[in-house]
């Protein structure tokens, strides 16, 4: 391969005028974090919701559930991040619809609102899945002590599920770091659009796009080591369901 | 319903011819060779991360795990580039050799989703008894011999319902492509809705496509999940 190496390029400065390239990479590995994070809350908060309704005993909830999965797992996340960025603003009202095509972060949060649904319904399915591996007695047991369906979930259900689902919840909060990346194509600069843009300008692609690798295996590491820390912080001594 | 009052269904209609035949050709036949070479490869590697040579597991192990570790569009952005290069180092030629949309995608796919499909298939062989295989040496068998006519038949019979799931995921990523501008479904849907300025009739519309495909083909891996499980 007689591909011209030149890693000194990181060093130099970037025509964005905000210093050099190894800066513009930190910018995308900032808001691939900032999108990640934030799309994460959202997963967690609507797929905590609707994997719980599925295992609620009222069957028209737990159909509701179902079909809410199937929708945003079903479609392509792309597909789905076109939806909301192109789709959603002219179906709503004229006015909101210019409100939120001019807003200052429009593809950040488009990406947030997007990869947070795409993935709540991943999460979903984790949260039902926990609840339903927990022994049927365990249910039984919180009304038997006279607790309402609420305080048995609370006290009970969820504490447990939630330990248990903890591995499989670390995968999915990886794969929204990685999902993170196709807000690209609505123009957000996270870390793969920045390498893009990097190679664009400085004609040095495989500096780019390895630098952006090694940025992405560390920040894979250093999840998941975190990730095992808390595990072993939470568990409980003696139950080990997770295990 | 102010919104859809301006809707023209005619756009779809007549772009129908465009969006099937070039795009969804492009999206399946994309899907179809990189799950198999996906398989292929995967069964491949799985056997080397269980082998009891020396290297050939780390090396299997480090190509799955950074594999997993990337997102696809950078894999995607990467592979382009980089294909180039590696096709101008095989065929020894002066320059980079240029290298087709078509072949470019379906490499990056088949080595990116074989990754997936040898977790897959390692918990297929690893779900086989040991005692089988322990049986297959002691009737006197080669080790190819015993993952051919005894292990791999069923690891993959086992893990079928996986693989289509898998290929259910990996037909909705095809839809990265449009990263590069190919002209898969929702690039050719894209494209026309660029064109026509009817981006919101267009990905509507692919959206329901997908949504279409994806769910009846995950309702027929269900069906597949039950029989296979009453037949064990």
């Amino acid at each position: 391969m007689d591909y011209h190496w030149n890693w000194a390029i990181l060093w130099a400065p970037s025509p964005d005028g905000n210093g050099t390239y190894f800066d513009m990479l930190m910018d995308g590995l900032k808001w691939t974090i900032a999108t990640s994070v934030c799309a994460w809350l959202v997963a967690l908060v609507f797929g905590s919701l609707v994997g719980v309704a599925r295992t609620l005993p009222f069957k028209w909830l737990a159909r509701l559930g179902d079909a809410y999965v199937e929708l945003f797992r079903n479609i392509p996340l792309l597909v789905q991040l076109f939806l909301w960025f192109f789709v959603i603003p002219e179906m709503l009202p004229h006015d909101w619809g210019t409100f939120v095509k001019q807003l200052r972060y429009g593809p950040f949060l488009t990406a947030v609102v997007g990869i947070g649904f795409y993935m709540s319904s991943r999460v979903a399915m984790q949260v039902s899945a926990g609840i339903n591996t927990l022994p049927r007695g365990q249910r039984m047991a919180g009304t038997a002590i006279g607790l309402t369906t609420a305080q048995t979930y609370r006290y009970i259900l969820l504490p447990m599920a939630y330990r248990i689902m903890l591995p499989p919840l670390t995968s999915e909060f990886l794969n929204t770091i990685k999902n993170s990346s196709v807000a690209l194509t609505i123009g957000l600069m996270e870390l793969t659009g920045s390498a893009r843009a990097m190679q664009e300008f400085s004609f040095q692609v495989f500096e780019a796009f390895t630098a952006a690798t090694v940025i992405y295996l560390l920040l894979n590491a250093v999840v998941t080591i975190g990730m095992r820390m808390l595990e072993r912080r939470v568990s409980v001594p003696g139950f080990n369901a997770g295990k | 319903m102010s919104v859809f009052s301006d809707f023209d269904f005619n756009i779809i209609a007549r772009s129908l011819p465009y969006l099937f035949r070039e795009g969804m050709t492009f999206t399946l036949t994309l899907t179809a060779i990189a799950t198999i070479g996906g398989v292929l490869l995967g069964t491949l590697i799985a056997m080397a991360r269980l082998s009891s040579l020396p290297v050939l597991p780390a090396l299997a192990a480090s190509y799955v795990n950074v594999m997993r570790a990337l997102p696809l569009v950078l894999v995607i952005f990467l592979f382009y580039f980089l294909m180039p290069y590696i096709g101008q180092w095989i065929l020894q030629a002066d320059r980079p050799i240029q290298v087709g949309a078509l072949s470019s995608t379906i490499i990056t796919f088949t080595l990116f989703e074989a990754a997936y499909f040898s977790e897959i298939m390692r918990a297929g062989i690893q779900s086989i008894p040991r005692g089988q295989v322990a049986a297959g040496y002691a009737i006197g068998l080669t080790y190819s011999q015993m993952m051919r006519y005894v292990v791999l038949p069923q690891a993959f019979r086992n893990m079928l319902p996986v693989i289509f799931t898998q290929m259910i995921v990996l037909f909705q990523d095809t839809s990265l492509v449009y990263v590069l501008s190919i002209t898969d479904f929702l690039g050719a849907a894209s494209k026309v809705g660029q064109r026509d300025g009817r981006l919101t009739e267009m990905y509507l519309f692919a959206a329901a496509v997908y949504f279409i495909i994806s769910l009846t083909a995950s309702m027929l891996v269900k069906r597949l999940q039950a029989r296979i499980a009453i037949a064990r």
